[in-house]
């Protein structure tokens, strides 16, 4: 099976959920004219990343009664999409997340499990930690999603691949930083590296969206990749501009991986749950 | 002493902060930048990123020449200006400063320089009207970390693309951007009276100071490191102290707190909101 699979990395107005709302249906749009199945969008790309107090303001929910997911949902019948944005709940906690439309519907919802908040990072002030890391079904097969710091840690990702997911759906709004005379940022080395490193371990297809653009003195550095369940780089967008990255995965390869290596097969969920029982509990 | 690299792939650097000037000034509704060019290195290289990134004609050059200023600098800016066809002013401020410093039969250079430098913004902010441009930064990282710098002078701008780049980074990047010889091999001097220069003042060279900071600060190497990895611990501790006392300079003023939602605080906001 052949899946059409797109990245919009993009740039976004901070706080102006109407301009980047109209950004992306133009997008989907052109995706979709593309012969395009599923479009990414970055983490938070509906609202600009370093809200603070617009929180509150920019929030919505995931619902065709929203005026915001109203125009997505309707997007969502001709292309099935991944938005970041801010969802409020209804006890009004406000959650980093990202939305998996398809054919009018909310197929699932993913909220931060991981909120950075050191260094320049500022998120657990801000937001609610999501408490659920969970694969969903689509019409393409099992996916995963999760949000920046999410996949800086490794258990999310394991999660996501022991609950079935095929294909990951990361997303995110990395501010560039670290320089150490080589052509590349710190933080997107790191990055690559790790992705690399999840499609090769769990013989996955890993898809990275990330955003670019200037937010005060921050850079977001693209730079969006595929990644194939041989560990090999498939497509990357450029660093720094705004692209939509387009590429055909062939689902099969999954079965041709697995054939030859058979980790998914022989790993032992088991041992880890009862390490983890040892670890947390002291049981032995 | 263990080799501490502080090499920038210039290419890069570029990139991100054409890129920077670009689209804070575009956000900001504006097209254009003014830059105060002193015929020293930072200036000429936040001068150069600038036409880079808006093109030349969108960036204005301000010469502001003091009586005792050295011939050279002027000289140097027109290099510059020469060299990228920008328009330019050239605005004598020795008029302006004289009147304050001739209240006084003696007045000390550091307050001499500091009104040097405040009436040199005062002239950038009123040619930011003028030109309908935003002001351009061109302190770097260890003039900032080291408070040296004149507050609401010379610090004074809209927006800094060179202020997490050390001296000696700046002076790669200006290798890169092509700044003519004389200006990056020249001592670096706050051009106050003649022979002055920042390391004669400072007691030590930016090549020193700044692999130290690269320690303190991006590494976070503690103080008694740093004795370890090969620095003078006077030095160390000096430069310790330098970074602690100009924090100052660093912060915008503190507002007392009285209501439940106050400036700096609790009513936070990037400068870029809702753009």
């Amino acid at each position: 099976m052949k899946l059409n699979l797109a990245i919009a990395q993009i740039n976004t107005r901070l706080g102006n959920i109407q301009a980047n709302l109209e950004k992306h249906l133009s997008l989907a749009r052109q995706a979709w004219q593309d012969g395009m199945d599923v479009l990414v969008f970055p983490e938070l790309s509906l609202t600009g990343y370093v809200l603070q107090d617009l929180v509150p303001a920019v929030a919505c929910r995931a619902e065709s009664e929203d005026p915001i997911f109203h125009h997505l949902l309707d997007a969502s019948r001709d292309i099935d999409l991944v938005v970041g944005f801010v969802d409020e709940d209804r006890r009004h906690r406000f959650y980093i997340a990202s939305a998996y439309l398809s054919q009018g519907k909310v197929v699932h919802i993913h909220h931060k499990v991981y909120l950075p908040t050191y260094g320049l990072f500022d998120e657990g002030r801000f937001f609610a930690l999501g408490a659920s890391v969970r694969a969903f079904d689509t019409r393409f097969g099992r996916f995963g999603m999760l949000i920046c710091e999410d996949f800086w840690h490794a258990s999310p990702p394991y999660l996501l691949w022991l609950d079935g997911a095929d294909l990951f759906l990361l997303t995110s709004a990395s501010p560039g930083r670290g320089l150490n005379g080589g052509p590349k940022l710190e933080s997107s080395a790191w990055v690559e590296h790790t992705n690399r490193a999840y499609a090769s371990l769990f013989t996955i297809f890993v898809a990275h969206a990330n955003r670019t653009g200037f937010e005060d003195g921050l850079n977001f550095w693209g730079g969006s990749t595929i990644f194939d369940p041989d560990g090999r780089l498939v497509l990357q967008a450029a660093y720094f501009e705004e692209a939509l990255l387009k590429t055909e995965i062939d689902l099969n390869q999954l079965h041709r991986t697995r054939s030859r290596l058979p980790l998914l097969r022989d790993e032992r969920p088991e041992l880890v749950q009862h390490e983890l029982e040892r670890i947390l509990h002291g049981r032995n | 002493m263990e080799e501490i690299k502080l090499s920038i792939d210039v290419n890069l650097v570029r990139k991100i902060l054409t890129g920077f000037i670009h689209d804070e000034i575009t956000r900001a509704s504006y097209s254009r930048a003014v830059v105060n060019l002193s015929g020293g290195i930072d200036s000429a290289v936040s001068f150069f990123l600038a036409v880079e990134a808006l093109g030349a004609q969108n960036v204005l050059a301000i010469r502001l020449p003091y009586k005792s200023s050295s011939a050279d600098s002027l000289e140097h800016s027109r290099l510059l200006i020469d060299q990228t066809g920008s328009p330019s002013v050239t605005i004598p401020i020795t008029d302006m400063v004289d009147p304050l410093i001739n209240r006084e039969a003696e007045m000390n250079a550091v307050r001499k320089g500091n009104i040097m430098a405040r009436a040199r913004m005062i002239v950038a902010y009123d040619q930011s009207e003028v030109f309908k441009g935003l002001v351009l930064g061109t302190g770097n990282k260890t003039e900032i970390l080291l408070g040296y710098t004149t507050l609401f002078g010379d610090s004074a701008c809209a927006l800094n693309p060179i202020g997490d780049l050390y001296k000696t980074q700046v002076r790669q990047l200006a290798h890169a951007l092509a700044i003519p010889e004389v200006i990056i091999s020249k001592p670096p001097s706050a051009d106050l009276w003649a022979g002055q220069t920042d390391e004669g003042e400072l007691g030590f060279s930016y090549e020193n100071v700044d692999k130290l900071l690269f320690l303190l600060v991006d590494q976070r190497y503690r103080p008694e490191e740093c004795v370890e990895a090969g620095f003078d611990e006077k030095f160390v501790h000096a430069v310790v102290e330098r970074i602690r006392k100009y924090q100052f300079k660093r912060t915008l003023p503190p507002i007392a707190k009285l209501s439940s939602r106050t400036v700096g605080y609790d009513f936070l906001y990037l400068r870029d909101w809702g753009t």
